[in-house]
């Protein structure tokens, strides 16, 4: 059926079962390279997007619940020639090895600063115990998350 | 139309050539490693490409060797382009992986030595074209100028005039000196990750071609099990759905969109015959003492047995450590064209030629006919997922004769990957009247089943073994003789044996490989972690035997002068405390603080470590919080210190994680450890431990590899720090609460 995503501030009306999960319409119908599947199961947080705000796992999460509903991605926050302050912070920190978990990372640390622009070292490390870096990128992730939040 | 490889660059500037190879013609052999036009191009413009049979992973040794042929061409760093891993357009360098990446391109040959050998080239033919000796030119930015008069210049481009050199490598073409050095040795940047934080990189996983079809595997319960009955009805009217594939043992689904795929996967109904039991977790490791074995002898001085017997103290102590799992972050993916008699295979392996060659098996095609090109997939630290996914990939596609996009899920990346094999370590040292080490037994079981394909060996990785090739042969046999010469890639030799880099005379090195139930294969730092977490606890023990400084009883049995400055480094920006373990005064409840130290020659060649790490116990909850870790790393020259800096972090880290909860479990049936919530991986917000690395630039000599170094340390530093916290010594890794609270119970 034909369901209508507002992702990065565009609207796409797309022909889709209504139960699919926003990560494939994003990934495949969409063709964007940043949410990313990393289990299916929500708990990695490779897929993450922000919906109104909030951190979402676009893997667990139906089209059909967000049609409609401001989605961005991590495309929707800036580009290489003009990064947003947090995508910038990553580079300043060299923030990386194999950049598989950066979309998770990044996003979920937006939308938690976004709301906590105050947060302590110890509450950010709370929010961020919700996303995994396997290649242990931990020291300069947490590093960039802290400048940003400056 | 059969265009050459310098063509197809002209034609298309260089990394979108893949994608019109693909539609030209026959795919090209890889060039040869002795031909500089190999390693290296200089087009008309100036522009230079270089090419290499290493990989980016993560690693960060794309912008090392983009620094190095930078350096060597007396060029900035952006001028290069590098082109890995392709197997029609670069050099066959074999695996990216064993941290070898360093050492085959930053010495004496291949793509550094391509370098100086293009810079020499260049300095004759400018020396030729302005009539002046080549000793009066001088290189800069791509220029050649004649030294005191700038206006008598020639640009690369000039020279080469878009051709090629048609040289050979030069052995002697004289490479720049780390003094010399503007542009290796620098913290330069990533050029990758402005694409990276923004979502513009392109992974394996983003690989998207035109009429590119989904596919998805449906795994057997465990490894053994055999397909009785496939019931296609099961999914029949199912949008989407376009191709069951059954051969053999494998299974696939073609759909046309990713959420059909998975649904139909799920849905579809097989019956198995199961495979033989799994072997009682319980008992596991104890059992591997037991089964048929190959055998290796590495060192016998043919007296341990006389010295243990001797009437000498002798201690000894057993460690154990697990099956682990690469576990990526993402899960792995491959995307792959078959049509016909060629196929074109996008991949993320660490073996781009081997992939090649094997693929060609499995899919009946002629190896040159097979095309695959690198693109980056989720951080693979040996064997995870990839090679495996890109036999699903070219054999969904080739059933349908149209691209298709494997992904698996995250039960059959965990459940079927090629874990790091589990290991039981007996140790048996004899002491004099001084404390010294007179002999060190050394015995091992490790089991193994399959590994990297190799150049002919699919059936080392799960879907090659479901079509119906074997794995690598096990056959048992009893050791030979000792070889005369030592091979310590394995670290089973400790480090403190004289036939290594210390001053013990006496020992054995005796290891068993037996059979595994499950596919095993490098996980990084194979075996090196599992062998040095045994050596390093346990020459702990020794010296906490003999009441001696831990740091300094490893010192008195070391003869490697660059061994010793290594964890000298470490111990002294650690503030090492000279005193034996236990720490004194340390109550035997509540918290509890201490330092562990450890320290190795990686591979026994190729990279001198050493940590130093901090940790508070609680001995009430048995849960341990790391302080601090000081990585003291000698690994020659530093090609870029960032870099280095970055592995060293990130290897202190994993290792910790590794140590600390990882471990794959099974029932009788089958794997358990199948998600996130089920292998215990440490999350990016913890109480993430302050790592300082100290990083010990020897400018002169050969470079080493760097990624594996500190990772190998880990397990044993901590031990060592929990011992010296609580006097309780922990012999299995992962040191979880459980059997920590086990440890600090059985204290003495």
């Amino acid at each position: 059926m034909a369901i209508t995503l507002k992702v990065n501030g565009r609207s796409h009306t797309l022909d889709l079962d209504p139960a699919t999960p926003l990560l494939y319409a994003l990934s495949d119908d969409l063709q964007l390279n940043g949410p990313k599947f990393g289990c299916g199961l929500g708990q990695c947080g490779a897929c993450t997007v922000i919906v109104k705000g909030q951190a979402v796992r676009s893997c667990v999460t139906t089209v059909e619940s967000v049609e409609g509903d401001d989605i961005t991605t991590l495309e929707g926050l800036g580009t290489p020639d003009k990064p947003h302050p947090i995508q910038q912070a990553f580079v300043n920190e060299q923030a990386a090895q194999c950049g598989f978990c950066l979309n998770g990372v990044i996003m979920t640390a937006k939308a938690f600063l976004d709301k906590n622009p105050k947060a302590t070292e110890a509450e950010i490390q709370q929010a961020m115990s919700t996303v995994l870096c396997r290649c242990f990128t931990n020291v300069r992730m947490l590093r960039a998350i802290q400048r940003y939040g400056r | 139309m059969n265009l050459n490889r310098r063509d197809f660059l002209k034609a298309s500037g260089g990394l979108i050539v893949t994608f019109n190879l693909r539609a030209q013609g026959p795919v090209q052999g890889s060039p040869p490693l002795n031909q500089l036009d190999s390693w290296i191009s200089i087009a008309a413009d100036g522009s230079i490409t270089a090419y290499s049979g290493k990989e980016e992973l993560g690693q960060g040794i794309s912008t090392a060797q983009q620094q190095l042929v930078a350096e060597e061409l007396s060029v900035p760093f952006q001028r290069v382009k590098l082109i890995y891993c392709d197997t029609a357009l670069t050099p066959d360098q074999a695996h990216t992986s064993g941290s070898q990446s360093h050492p085959a391109n930053f010495n004496s040959d291949n793509l550094g030595q391509a370098g100086a050998t293009a810079r020499e080239a260049l300095f004759r033919m400018a020396s030729q074209k302005l009539g002046v000796p080549v000793d009066r030119l001088i290189a800069t930015d791509g220029v050649i100028t004649v030294k005191g008069n700038e206006s008598q210049r020639v640009t690369y481009g000039q020279l080469v005039e878009g051709k090629k050199f048609s040289l050979a490598l030069d052995p002697k073409a004289k490479r720049k000196s780390p003094s010399q050095w503007t542009v290796l040795g620098k913290p330069i940047p990533r050029p990758d990750l402005p694409q990276l934080v923004t979502g513009k990189f392109e992974f394996v996983h983003n690989v998207r071609l035109p009429g590119m079809l989904h596919g998805r595997v449906v795994r057997p319960p465990s490894i053994g099990a055999t397909v009785a009955n496939v019931d296609e009805s099961s999914v029949a009217g199912m949008p989407g759905v376009l191709k069951i594939v059954v051969k053999k043992n494998f299974i696939g689904v073609v759909t046309e969109k990713p959420w059909q795929a998975i649904q139909a996967a799920g849905k579809l109904k097989v019956a198995w015959n199961p495979g033989p039991p799994l072997p009682d977790s319980a008992t596991f490791h104890d059992s591997l003492r037991k089964l048929p074995a190959r055998d290796t002898l590495m060192v016998d001085s043919e007296d341990v047995d006389a010295k243990l017997s001797g009437g000498a103290t002798v201690l000894e102590a057993t460690y154990l450590h697990p099956y682990q799992m690469h576990g990526s972050m993402g899960s792995s993916c491959a995307v792959a064209d078959v049509q016909g008699d060629r196929a074109t295979i996008y991949s993320a392996t660490q073996a781009v030629w081997y992939q090649k060659s094997t693929s060609a098996m499995i899919l009946g095609l002629k190896p040159e006919n097979v095309h695959v090109i690198f693109r980056r997939g989720s951080g693979c630290y040996g064997v995870n997922g990839a090679d495996t996914v890109t036999y699903d990939a070219a054999i969904l596609s080739q059933a349908v004769g149209k691209p298709v996009r494997v992904q698996l899920t995250r039960k059959d990346e965990m459940a079927f990957e090629n874990y790091g094999p589990a290991y039981v370590i007996d140790q048996r040292a004899s002491l004099d009247a001084s404390g010294n080490i007179t002999t060190w037994n050394h015995e091992s079981w490790s089991p193994g089943l399959g590994n990297r394909p190799g150049t002919n060996r699919p059936g080392n990785i799960i879907t090659g073994y479901l079509l119906g090739f074997p794995p690598a042969d096990f056959a048992p046999r009893s050791s030979g003789p000792v070889s005369a010469r030592v091979n310590n890639n394995s670290n089973a030799v400790p480090s403190y044996f004289a036939a290594v880099t210390g001053v013990v005379q006496s020992g054995r090195v005796l290891t068993h490989a037996v059979e595994s139930r499950f596919f095993t294969g490098p996980l990084r730092s194979p075996a090196r972690l599992q062998n040095t977490f045994a050596h390093e606890s346990f020459m702990d023990e020794l010296a906490a035997q003999v009441k001696a400084d831990p740091v300094e009883y490893r010192l008195r049995h070391l003869r490697d002068a660059r061994l010793k400055e290594v964890l000298q480094a470490a111990a002294k920006t650690a503030n090492w405390e000279t005193r034996p373990s236990p720490k004194p005064g340390n109550r035997k409840t509540g918290l509890a603080s201490g330092r562990g130290a450890a320290s190795v020659l990686y591979e026994g060649d190729n990279g001198y470590t050493a940590l130093v790490a901090e940790i508070e116990v609680n001995q009430d909850t048995g849960k341990i919080v790391v302080k601090r870790m000081v990585a003291a790393s000698d690994v020659g020259p530093i090609s870029n210190p960032d870099g280095l800096r970055n592995q060293v972090e990130g290897g202190a880290l994993q290792g910790l994680s590794r140590c600390l909860g990882e471990e794959v479990t099974w029932d009788s049936e089958k794997i358990t450890s199948v998600d996130w919530r089920t292998y215990h991986s440490l999350p990016l917000g913890f109480a993430v431990p302050k790592i300082e690395a100290v990083l010990i630039n020897r400018t002169e000599g050969e470079v080493m590899g760097a990624g594996e170094t500190s990772i190998t340390l880990v397990a044993a530093a901590i031990g060592n720090a929990i011992f010296d916290a609580t006097g309780a010594r922990i012999r299995q890794v992962p040191f979880t609460a459980e059997r920590i609270k086990a440890a600090l119970a059985a204290r003495a």
